[in-house]
């Protein structure tokens, strides 16, 4: 995408990225949402401006650290109790949603 | 199919490893427990947890890769896949995105008629099962069971290389057979240990581009999976025949139906939004995995059938039933060293041997049979010890007691008669009472001969030598003359 660092976020990016994340915005969180993913869009783009010839990618912020290994050795799990503690809905041991599947 | 188009399918399969515990978190890793049981924090997704490799997993996945012939690589990362469903309370699945554990593959696959071809292996990557839901039917609910959520998952895409649905289907076969030889899964469809989706496409013969592909899902066996995609192949045939288009969808298999149907699509286009997961360090394959993870490797089922068909004079058939799976290419191997006879061995094996697994429902593990015994039996009949039939019963003594073929012959006095004096009496007396039989192989009716064999065999509850008993059959029927 051609990024010119102006107006790259419109009203339907905003409501796009609104509906993946399944949040529902009225218009004046979208236009205030837009003027701040812009913003955020104008700093990477004086984040570019770095030379960055000759530096490795970041995979992760750590980079000194490497293979962190757990064995396959069974810990505790909860109990279904616990499990289910903090669930607004449940019945049988099952947590309960609104149905996802459309008939 | 008409040769008008080229078939393009490609296939994704999941394959759960076989660990004692979940991907990232201690937690069982074991199917059927009850909902909600074998859980922790970590596989809830709850706030502020740690997410740990599980060491297993990623050698299973290494070996894996190994075997498909693929290019393991040097750094591994993991990135969060987004996606909002209750089957994933954290609302991303940890996979691998542009990092995986393995590219550039290859499996040989070979027809039914024996002709094979290479078909290539995209990648090859480590990711977290989700959970499993169950649909209210009659109220607008559904219930979640997150046990699964976290059991290690390794997806192997192939190339868009596979030409029809029955190469799709031995493609699955030979795959299942690989993972299982290692040891890394069950490879249980039923238990949903191996899934699979289908990519089709048809385009112009010798066309470059590839057509408009279809996605299928909720493809239960590998029978569903050839058959679904010989249903879309002809839906798309016709439909390019009617001069219509193909649309770019997902659609599901309704094996009651036999037909695809169109999933209503979730609005927009799918969009992960991947990202490095930074609760996940990278990962270096070392030297040393390398080489312990190769050196763990099998014998491998198309090296095996080569030697098979080198080392054992046996049909191809006969190899290919041995070698489908590995316990009973051990178990063969042992028997048929033991018993110095590889062909008596093979016979026993895909006969008797495998009537009782079927029987019982159980692998050569389950049987329990000791393959020194069954050696034991096979030289006793070969020898001519007992009878063809005789053994078949010390067979199945030895399954239900164990005890030792050579003490149940003694205990059950089975030892086949070969001697004359012993045989007369039941000899004359089959004679005396099958005075039709006696006559209509004397009018030239050979088959008449086995009839009456057979009632020695039965006279002498089947310890009879029926060489012997035949033998002795026409010198007494031509004395009587
Ligand atoms: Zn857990």
């Amino acid at each position: 995408m051609e990024n010119t660092g102006k107006n790259i976020i419109t009203k339907e990016t905003v409501e796009y990225v609104a509906r993946l994340s399944r949040l529902s915005l009225d218009e004046s969180e979208t236009d205030r949402f837009r003027g701040q993913l812009e913003g955020i869009l104008d700093y990477i783009e004086q984040l570019k401006e770095v030379d960055t010839e000759g530096t490795l990618p970041t995979t992760h912020v750590l980079p000194s650290m490497k293979n962190v290994f757990r064995e396959d050795k069974l810990t505790p799990s909860l109990s279904n109790d616990d499990a289910l503690a903090n669930a607004p809905s449940k019945k049988d041991g099952f947590f309960k949603v609104p149905r996802v599947i459309k008939d | 199919m008409s040769s008008k188009y080229e078939t393009v399918i490609g296939l994704e399969v999941h394959v759960q490893l076989d660990t004692e515990t979940k991907v990232f978190c201690g937690c069982r890793n074991a199917f059927g427990a009850e909902p909600n049981t074998q859980v922790c924090p970590v596989c809830l997704g709850q706030p502020g947890v740690l997410p740990v490799l599980n060491k297993k997993a990623f050698e299973f996945a290494i070996k894996v890769a190994f075997a498909l012939n693929c290019q393991v690589q040097k750094i591994i990362k993991f990135d969060r896949k987004n996606y909002y469903y209750p089957d994933l309370p954290k609302n991303y699945q940890i996979s691998q995105y542009d990092m995986p554990i393995a590219y550039n593959g290859k499996l040989n696959v070979s027809d039914e008629a024996g002709k094979v071809r290479e078909i290539g292996v995209t990648r090859a990557h480590l990711e977290e099962d989700a959970g499993k839901l169950i649909h209210d039917l009659s109220a607008p609910f559904s219930y979640v069971d997150l046990n699964r959520t976290g059991t290690p998952l390794l997806e192997i895409v192939s190339e868009p290389e596979i030409q029809s649905p029955e190469e799709a289907y031995h493609y699955l076969v030979t795959l299942k057979q690989i993972v299982k030889y290692l040891g890394v899964s069950d490879c249980n469809m039923e238990e949903g240990s191996l899934r699979c989706d289908a990519n089709i496409s048809l385009r112009e013969e010798g066309a470059k581009e590839l057509g408009v592909k279809v996605e299928i899902k909720n493809l239960n066996s590998f029978k569903a999976v050839r058959d679904s995609l010989l249903h879309e192949e002809e839906r798309q045939e016709d439909l390019l025949d009617e001069g219509g288009t193909i649309k770019q969808e997902t659609r599901l298999w309704n094996d009651s139906k036999n037909v695809t149907v169109s999933m209503r699509t979730k609005e927009g286009a799918q969009d992960y939004r991947y990202f490095p997961d930074p609760d996940l360090v990278p990962f270096e394959v070392e030297q040393e995995t390398i080489r312990e993870m190769k050196a763990d490797i099998p014998e491998l089922p198309e090296a095996k059938r080569k030697r098979f068909t080198k080392e054992y004079a046996l049909d191809e058939s006969d190899i290919e039933v041995l070698i489908a799976e590995k316990d009973t290419a051990d178990f063969y191997e042992q028997v048929a060293a033991k018993a110095g006879d590889a062909k008596a061995a093979c016979n026993w094996i895909k006969g008797e041997v495998m009537m009782h697994m079927n029987d019982r429902g159980t692998d050569i593990k389950g049987l329990g049979l000791d393959p020194e015994n069954l050696a034991r039996i096979i030289k006793m009949a070969v020898k001519g010890t007992i009878s063809g039939l005789s053994a078949k019963e010390v067979l199945k003594a030895n399954l239900e007691t164990g005890e030792d073929p050579v003490k149940i012959v003694k205990e059950k006095s089975l030892e086949q008669v070969s001697d004359e004096g012993t045989l007369d009496e039941a000899v004359t007396k089959v004679i005396e009472g099958n005075e039709r039989s006696v006559n209509d192989f004397k009018s030239g009716k050979e088959n008449a001969l086995s009839f009456l064999v057979g009632q020695v065999m039965k006279e002498t509850r089947g310890k009879a030598n029926p060489k012997l008993a035949g033998e002795m059959l026409r010198k007494k029927i031509a004395e009587t003359r």
